[in-house]
């Protein structure tokens, strides 16, 4: 069981504490993220309105998918409830909005903050299992989040859903993918750094501590009811924020988009990018929002040769969700993370990789 | 079903009504309970010899009762042979779903095996909708549709059949780990597998036998809701349902499934009926159980009937 997730590569020798716990391995790999994010500023300009609704897409689900992994890959908890989340903190941001005028730019992270607070509540019993107990107990959560969105009229607009605006920021309004896709950016690098620094932080040590054997952390003074409920927050936090996000994305929310489906999606998302690292949420969240598309494109060109694919498409589309996550536990479980380690080991001890 | 006949007359709602309806929906709740209590057996066998939760329990389920159906409908099989056909599939689908799929994921964090069998579940879901389709099918009629009056209750054939069912299989099941040899030797593996290995039981065999007597009585629920019901992709909700029965009788006690089986069939009606009669909040009958179920944990983080498991480092 306690298998170290991400070894450190062979030859790579940290000297003093501050190496040990900086942000990025190494200079390169440092410049590779500051660049690409330098990239993706001028992304709107190069590609089209598809290509950036994606991106946007995954950019949303990759801070919920992040979110979920420092519940499940940092602190060893399982949670089948994130999508419930998700979806409070969508409902919740529209509420905000519509309710008390805050603007929209200042109420997606207050939806988050909102979101923890619930994450937090349902954390409380959480704290005290694990495991199996633990997963169903989520289960129960996502049914009974989903239910108090289906029935309280007052907060989600009941079956009608409710609206959500648009977000005006300095008096710009990001009414279109092109503008919105640097909001999202801006929340992504800011999620993705705050996690980063989480993990070489005290509490993320702790965390860490607590999935890896929780009864020696509780000896070596980490106390595990306070972790717990913590990492429920956080993870609910980015959740939330990541729910506000798509709803002021799509402008609408209802309650059939946060089914158990999406929470399953979110686990698949954190399972094949690689638990407990915090790029490979972002890989996951590509990966599973590229495969319908992609299974869209098999399917059209199978199509060809066998009639009557063309309808079973969604079929098609929901097996391979299911299929790709039954392959990648038997094949890869430590994600495509691992994998990437792999072939960067492979050319960094090139020509002899033995 | 007698759900909708029992909703049906609570718009009545005079108070001697009450009592008829409250008494027919406890009935209810013992049949439908036992029927759960059937799952959550298969589901605490497979848990207590693999350690292994299987989510796609309800999908197994459904995937019985529509190959019977599909023996019967498109074979035109009589229903017995039919049934038989369906079991043997499904024992053999069990067997080949523990080798290819979990055998490899021995050892491995309780995350992935979870995850397994959700992944599992979605990939039989949708393939089940892109075969069979996602409409509700009939069984044509094999009980018949009279109704026995007991003790002034109208109570369908079919509904009798699938209690006595229930009880019958819950009876094999006791003969079973209590008499046979193979029972004997999964309570040793259940027990500690370690030793049971060291004693000659071969522990491969006995995980296979597990999910294949899982899916063999997971086809005998099916068949049976298939046949009070109809055949339909949403039964799979059952496999949902199962989890509160399932942790308030104890993750590992396969007693305590049958009696969490029947407090949650219980529960439901009753939360329909109080619902119904005096609180009007609605969805009573779906919620109701998850509440119950964080209210347990809350109380007994490992169920009513469940071990608790005692750590050391």
């Amino acid at each position: 069981m306690s298998h170290v997730p991400h070894p450190r590569p062979c030859g790579d020798f940290r000297t003093s504490y501050n190496a040990d716990t900086s942000l990025f391995r190494t200079k390169v790999e440092g410049w590779t993220v500051y660049l690409g994010i330098f990239a993706l500023l001028f992304a709107p300009l190069v590609f089209n309105d598809f290509y950036i609704s994606q991106m946007i897409l995954i950019g949303i689900y990759a801070i919920a998918a992040l979110g979920l992994n420092v519940l499940v890959g940092f602190t060893g908890q399982i949670s089948l409830g994130h999508s419930a989340f998700f979806g409070f903190g969508a409902f919740a941001s529209a509420w905000l909005n519509n309710t008390t005028g805050i603007p929209v730019f200042i109420c997606i992270p207050l939806a988050g903050l909102m979101t923890t607070a619930i994450g937090m509540i349902f954390g409380i019993p959480a704290a005290r299992l694990k495991g199996l107990y633990l997963a169903i107990a989520t289960l129960a959560s996502q049914f009974i989040l989903q239910d108090f969105f289906s029935r309280a009229d007052w907060f989600s607009g009941g079956a009608y859903g409710s609206a959500a605006e648009v977000v005006n920021f300095l008096g710009i309004d990001l009414d279109t993918d092109q503008k919105y896709f640097y909001l999202v950016l801006f929340w992504v690098v800011v999620s993705f750094l705050a996690v980063s620094n989480l993990r070489r932080s005290r509490d993320g040590r702790a965390l860490v501590a607590v999935r890896d054997h929780y009864l020696s952390a509780e000896i070596m003074g980490i106390n595990l009811t306070r972790y717990r409920i913590m990492s429920f927050g956080v993870s609910s936090f980015f959740a939330g924020l990541g729910g506000a996000l798509y709803a002021h994305y799509l402008q609408y929310v209802s309650v059939e988009g946060f089914t158990i489906l999406l929470s399953i999606q979110f686990l698949a998302m954190i399972i094949i990018g690689g638990l407990g690292s915090v790029s490979g949420s972002l890989l996951g969240a590509i990966f599973i929002l590229l495969l319908p598309q992609f299974m869209e494109e098999i399917a059209s060109s199978a199509a060809v040769v066998f009639e009557g694919i063309e309808q079973s498409k969604a079929y098609i589309k929901e097996m391979s969700v299911g299929a790709v996550i039954i392959l990648f536990l038997i094949f890869e479980p430590e994600g495509l993370i691992h994998r990437w380690r792999l072939i960067r080991a492979s050319w960094k001890l090139y020509p002899f990789s033995h | 079903m007698v759900q909708a006949h029992a909703r049906k007359n609570s718009w009545l709602g005079d108070v001697k009504m009450n009592w008829d309806l409250l008494f027919q929906l406890m009935i209810n709740g013992i049949i439908v309970g036992l029927l759960y209590g059937v799952v959550a057996m298969c589901f605490v066998l497979i848990y207590k010899s693999t350690q292994v939760v299987n989510f796609a329990q309800g999908e197994f389920l459904v995937l019985g009762a529509w190959v019977c159906w599909f023996f019967v409908m498109k074979w035109q099989l009589p229903f017995v042979l039919a049934f038989i056909f369906a079991m043997a599939f499904m024992t053999i689908f069990g067997i080949l779903v523990q080798m290819v799929i979990l055998r490899p994921l021995i050892g491995e964090p309780i995350i992935s095996v979870i995850m397994v069998t959700i992944g599992l579940s979605i990939f039989m879901q949708a393939l089940m909708n892109w075969v069979f389709g996602n409409s509700a099918e009939r069984f044509p009629s094999v009980f018949g549709d009279e109704t026995i009056s007991i003790g002034g209750l109208q109570v369908e054939t079919a509904y009798l059949m699938s209690l006595v069912l229930s009880l019958v299989v819950m009876g094999l099941f006791y003969y079973f780990f209590k008499f046979s040899r193979y029972g004997l030797a999964m309570r040793a593996t259940a027990f500690n597998q370690q030793v049971a290995q060291s004693l000659g039981i071969s522990v491969k065999q006995v995980f296979a036998m597990a999910w294949a007597i899982s899916a063999l009585v997971s086809c005998i629920a099916g068949v049976v809701l298939g046949l009070v019901n109809a055949v339909s992709n949403s039964l799979a909700i059952i496999g949902i349902k199962v989890f509160p029965a399932v942790i308030v009788g104890g993750l590992d006690s396969i007693v305590g499934a049958v009696i969490g089986g029947v407090i949650i069939g219980l529960l439901e009606n009753l939360a329909e009926f109080f619902d119904g009669q005096f609180f009007h909040i609605g969805n009573m009958y779906t919620v109701a159980p998850f509440y119950v179920l964080i209210i347990i944990l809350m109380i007994r983080p490992y169920g009513l009937f469940g071990t608790k498991d005692i750590e050391r480092i």
